[in-house]
């Protein structure tokens, strides 16, 4: 196992350096100078980091060299400097990191786990009005722009009935500790995290229901009932086991889209994580702390897929470690 | 042997869903099972003796409903009883082995653990218990290693090793009753005759009833006691095997047993002074799948060295078991597939030099007759264009070929309002002929037939056969017979070639092979095919 | 075709997910001429509340704009970027895919390589990353969602051929001496083709989504009005009128609800005909 862990994460890193290189070539597609494009909207207007910028990155030298530096900068952490947030690229990333893998892993759990739990009850009834209810609920969400489902959750819980705070990370100013302290982050938590996991919710849901109907039709099923087990054991070790495996392919597809509704979400929800982040930049026209955000974000789905992978050559023996 | 039946079934009719070719799966079946006998339950596809395997399990499908009837097991009707009931029955009294042991386990779960689950299912012995009893039902049953095979996964045993297991798995509660629905058809040759004893031995041991459904009657003559013969749901003839199999009483099953073919060859002309039509010269073909880059690649031979020739009118069987490397080697002859060495010699062209357009015209000397009916045909072309577009990619004007397709069709035996067809329109045996007729719509000089009856039900069979035979004579064909089947390469074939792991083991006539045969695998080959031991009729 | 009309009317979602597009694809096409109010133009006092004049039945925005006169024109731009950006991507990947496919081997690899390198990258980043850059308009939004929308129908493509290839009938067609060009297109793309259809309806859906969610960024045609855009610029008055963020929202659902629909009703309609043909 260890070979393959291996290989995937050299496999992994060359494709982190692939988007490193797609990086530099979309700055200079971006119309204008180079150094302007870097420096930001904000920081254009100061001459002095303009000419930095030129220097270290080396735009009047032969663009084979530029290359070289710009990866030679990424891969010693250095993601630039944002003018405008007066801070390393890096320091503003690792300090909001914690609150969108908070985030995240908060939604894909409750997604996963709601997911597969609805798509069992709307396989066990199928045909019944109950499927039906669940399949619709499903669809509807599936269809909603995740941003509009975070808008419409701040209109019912915070505007209309006041029950959650609608912004933020925890509330300001109450300085709450210990255990009041993770109710307080937790309240702020439930809207975003939920906010994701509904839309995931629904995927899993489904691919939940169509994987157990198919696999009930399985020979090994029929076998399983011949020996005279009882149907829930039936279920939960025959069925449930070989149905959720593409399930946890299609957890893997999905690393990516989570990422984005994060965006979406702490953009909203006025989150302090690496999604608001982009949002910032995107106003501030800093391209050079979008483009590190985006580099962050890639390798956080590279890590999540290869995790995945694993998790998934680990449940089904059929697969063994070769690449 | 005087007992009372271990099951009794009576007047059973199970209705099929409306809408479907026929009202009834089964349709008033009364047979009964005595304890220390095996009942062979025989029928082609869609006779619906799989069904009646179903309905003795209750595991029938949803879709359809038991009308009338009774199976008493023991005294009590089956058909009467509640869910419960029928789950303390199942594998208690009563067990099953099914026709695909790879699909019938559970991937994911370790073999031991599926034994084991058999003695859970009804709340007995503690697991350590459980897990010697496992042990031992793997070395009864004769797998090999049986403490490595208990912790191994369905995907790492062969498909022997597999039926074994589920025949272990059978067995665990020692039931009174086994059904087992064509447990052999998806084996070897070699590996269903060890599969066929265990079950005969297992059997006397222990004095089971045995319900065995099959196809196929040499398996039929060599483990039936008694036989039931089906037809479209009902029974058409039974009683013992010495009885049916010797002196049938009901035309279907004259007809069936006088498809079967024999195991004979046909006494044939020697062909002399011919011309070879194909010279197949040192074929090597190997896959390799890559292990990446820490591990070793894997490599599996499908052909090593393999020479043969095939005369003008000349028919030439390529036999073997699965992984012999002969479907490989009927795609090299055909360049399918490119071989890594050798040379393939149609008449006085090397086929292997060819590129390009001069490949593709020499491509019509040689067609081939592929094994699958249903996926050998675009389901969305009509039959007239899948049959005219060879000759005409070839510059046949499209009238003309049109024209010959109608002709041709004529030939196989199908009208000509085929032509306007979809492939899904017709059975599998007029597909068949369809793929015939689409070979010899280029007038090849040879024709390569992968397992060309393979699919097919054995009266279906017979008939192909004899198409296949008829037109090679009247248009003076060559052939290359690819088939897993030694009885039909008996009735077929001039010369036999006897493949094993991409070795040709044996390359005879077809009369000095079977009545003389050499190498050991041969022997065993031959050793292996059911239904020679016993009644007059099928060796005949 | 007789048939396929069969198996999707016994399909109710399937004809109500087609009622939905109908409804508004007319209403993008036909709408500007029924309803002719200009969406920038400033047509009652701001934040009228819905239902309450007829002229304005959805209301009108922080600018006094008409809500309604809104979504039709954002139906539009909605329904084009989907439909174009789902035809670039279909232009970019069906091709490779059957490449790859059928010709295997290092052409194979290759392009499969190139294609999990943009499946690896999180997609609606990438979006965002690449209008923002090119800056944003019309021609970079659809161009950025083709870029990004068509490694799953290379994936789709790849492995149907994949499979076809080696499907006996195509065998049969290489046999009997048919060029490689004639069977790509006679043998094997025509049985390919339904799950690509069914997949590019369920693209036009994702589309749609990511067009919405890059308006409400901010990184919407600033010439054009959208749904998205309408429900970004809704966000910071939402307390005080929640009719500029609900109604454009529910039309974003609406229609990608009625895609989605159509998407299923397609996948029953050509899979059991194929199902049927095969036995």
């Amino acid at each position: 196992m260890l070979s393959f862990v291996a290989q995937r994460i050299v496999k992994g890193a060359i494709v982190l350096l692939a988007i490193i290189v797609l990086n530099f070539f979309l700055i200079r597609l971006a119309p204008g100078d180079p150094a302007v494009v870097m420096a930001g909207e904000a920081g254009a207007g100061d001459q002095v980091f303009v000419t930095q910028l030129r220097e270290k990155f080396g735009l009047d030298r032969p663009l084979p060299e530029q290359l070289f530096l710009y990866v030679k900068g990424i891969l010693s952490f250095d993601l630039g400097f944002s003018f405008r947030q007066q801070m390393p690229v890096s320091k503003l990333i690792l300090d909001r990191l914690p609150a969108t893998l908070l985030l995240t892993m908060t939604a894909f759990t409750i997604s996963l786990v709601l997911g597969i739990l609805l798509g069992t009850l709307a396989a066990s009834w199928a045909g019944t009005w109950a499927d039906t209810a669940i399949t619709v609920v499903a669809l509807v969400f599936y269809a909603t722009p995740l941003f509009w489902i975070a808008l419409m959750a701040i209109l019912l819980f915070s505007v209309a009935l006041d029950w959650l705070p609608s912004f933020g990370y925890e509330t300001i100013g109450a300085n709450y500790t210990g255990f009041a302290h993770i109710l307080d982050v937790g309240a702020h938590l439930i809207m975003p995290a939920m906010t994701i996991g509904l839309f995931f919710m629904a995927t899993y849901a489904r691919m939940t229901r169509a994987s157990m109907l198919e696999v009930k039709r399985l020979d090994f099923v029929k076998t399983a009932r011949a020996k005279g087990l009882r149907d829930k054991v039936i279920q939960r070790r025959h069925v449930l086991r070989n149905a959720l495996l593409p399930v946890v392919t299609l957890a893997g597809l999905h690393s990516g889209t989570l990422i984005g509704g994060a965006v979406l979400t702490e953009t909203v929800f006025a989150w302090p994580g690496i999604g608001r982040l982009m949002y910032e930049a995107l106003l501030q026209r800093d391209y050079n702390l979008l483009l590190g955000v985006f580099v962050v974000c890639s390798a956080m789905v590279l890590i999540f897929n290869l995790v995945t992978d694993l998790v998934y050559r680990m449940v089904d023996p059929r697969i063994d470690f070769s690449p | 042997m005087p007992s009372d039946p271990a099951v009794r079934i009576k007047d059973l009719r199970i209705a099929l869903p409306p809408g479907g070719e026929r009202a009834y799966a089964v349709d008033g079946i009364s047979f009964d099972l005595a304890p220390g006998e095996i009942v062979c339950v025989v029928g082609e596809s869609g006779s619906g003796k799989s069904m009646c395997a179903h309905a003795l399990m209750g595991l029938l499908p949803d879709s359809v409903t038991t009308e009338t009837g009774e199976i008493a097991l023991e005294g009590c009707n089956l058909l009467a009883l509640d869910a419960d009931r029928w789950r303390d029955l199942r594998g208690r009294r009563i067990a099953m082995v099914f026709q695909e042991p790879m699909t019938a386990l559970n991937p994911l779960m370790r073999i031991g653990e599926q034994m084991m689950e058999m003695f859970e299912a009804h709340g007995l012995l503690s697991p350590r218990e459980r897990r010697q009893k496992a042990l031992g039902l793997a070395r009864e049953v004769g797998l090999p290693d049986p403490a490595r095979i208990v912790r191994a996964y369905p995907h790492q045993l062969s498909g022997g090793q597999r039926q074994r297991a589920m025949i272990a798995m059978a067995l665990a509660l020692e039931p009174a009753v086994l059904v087992a629905d064509e447990p052999t058809t998806a084996l070897d040759v070699t590996t269903q005759a060890q599969i066929l004893k265990l079950i005969r031995d297992l059997q006397r041991s222990r004095n089971m009833a045995v319900m065995f459904i099959t196809h196929d009657f040499g398996v039929v003559a060599d483990i039936a006691d008694r036989v039931v013969v089906l037809r479209h749901g009902q029974i058409v003839e039974q009683g013992s095997a010495q009885a049916v199999l010797i002196r049938p009483q009901h035309a279907y099953t004259k007809a069936l047993l006088a498809a079967v073919p024999s195991m004979t060859p046909p006494p044939r002309s020697p062909l002399i002074d011919r011309n070879k039509a194909v010279d197949v010269i040192g074929i090597d073909k190997t896959y390799v799948t890559s292990g990446g880059w820490f591990r070793p690649d894997r490599t599996v031979q499908a052909a090593s060295e393999v020479s043969f020739a095939i005369l003008k009118g000349e028919t030439l069987g390529l036999v073997g078991e699965s992984g012999s490397g002969k479907s490989s080697v009927a795609r090299l002859v055909m360049r399918l597939i490119e071989a890594d060495r050798g040379t393939i010699r149609i008449g006085e062209v090397d086929l292997t030099q060819l590129e390009g357009k001069a490949l593709r015209d020499q491509r019509r000397r040689i067609q081939m007759i592929f094994q699958d009916p249903f996926a050998s045909l675009n389901p969305r072309r009509k039959v007239g264009q899948i049959i005219s577009d060879g000759p005409i990619a070839h510059g046949t004007d499209p009238k003309l070929a049109r024209q010959r397709a109608r002709d041709l069709l004529g030939m196989v035996g199908l009208d000509g309002g085929a032509m306007e067809r979809y492939p899904h329109e017709f059975s599998g045996g007029q597909r068949q002929r369809i793929g015939i007729a689409r070979a010899l719509a280029l007038d090849p000089e040879i024709l390569v037939a992968d397992e060309a009856v393979s699919a097919l039900d054995v009266s279906v069979q017979a008939q192909v056969l004899n198409l296949l035979e008829d037109l090679k004579t009247r248009l003076g064909l060559s052939m290359l017979f690819i088939t897993h089947d030694l009885r039909v390469a008996a009735q077929i074939c001039d010369r036999i070639a006897v493949m094993q792991r991409g070795v040709i083991v044996e390359l005879k006539t077809t009369a000095t092979l079977f009545a003389a045969p050499e190498h050991p695998y041969t022997r065993e080959l031959l050793a292996a095919v059911p239904g020679q031991h016993r009644p007059v009729s099928l060796s005949a | 075709m007789k048939q396929f009309w069969k198996q999707m009317s016994r399909n109710p979602s399937g004809l109500i997910g087609l009622i939905i597009l109908v409804i508004a694809v007319f209403l993008a096409v036909a709408g500007p001429m029924v309803f002719p109010n200009s969406p920038w133009r400033m047509v009652q006092r701001p934040f009228l509340p819905p239902f309450t004049l007829s002229s304005v039945p959805l209301g009108t925005d922080a600018l006094g704009r008409d809500v309604f006169a809104g979504m039709i024109y954002g139906a539009r731009v909605s329904l084009l970027v989907g439909l174009v950006s789902t035809l670039a991507a279909l232009a970019i990947g069906v091709p490779l895919g059957a490449i790859a496919g059928y010709f295997g081997g290092r052409i194979d690899d290759a392009l499969m390589r190139f294609t999990e390198f943009f499946q690896t990258i999180p997609s609606f980043a990438l979006a965002i990353v690449l209008v923002a850059i090119l800056q944003p308009s019309i021609y970079s939004i659809v161009a950025s969602i083709a870029i990004v929308s068509w490694p799953p129908v290379a994936r789709l493509v790849r492995g149907e051929v994949l499979s076809l290839r080696s499907r006996e009938y195509v065998q049969a067609a290489i046999v009997t001496g048919q060029t490689s060009r004639w069977i790509i297109w006679h043998e094997i793309l025509p049985n390919a083709l339904s799950p690509v259809i069914v997949l590019a309806s369920l693209m036009v859906a994702t589309a749609i989504l990511l067009e919405s969610s890059l308006s409400f960024l901010g990184l919407g045609d600033p010439n054009l009005i959208s749904w998205g855009y309408m429900v970004g610029a809704g966000r910071t008055v939402i307390r005080q009128a929640w009719w500029i963020t609900v109604f454009p929202g529910l039309a974003i659902l609406i229609s990608v609800l009625g895609l989605n629909l159509v998407g299923e009703g397609l996948n029953d309609a050509l899979n059991p005909r194929l199902a049927r043909d095969g036995r």
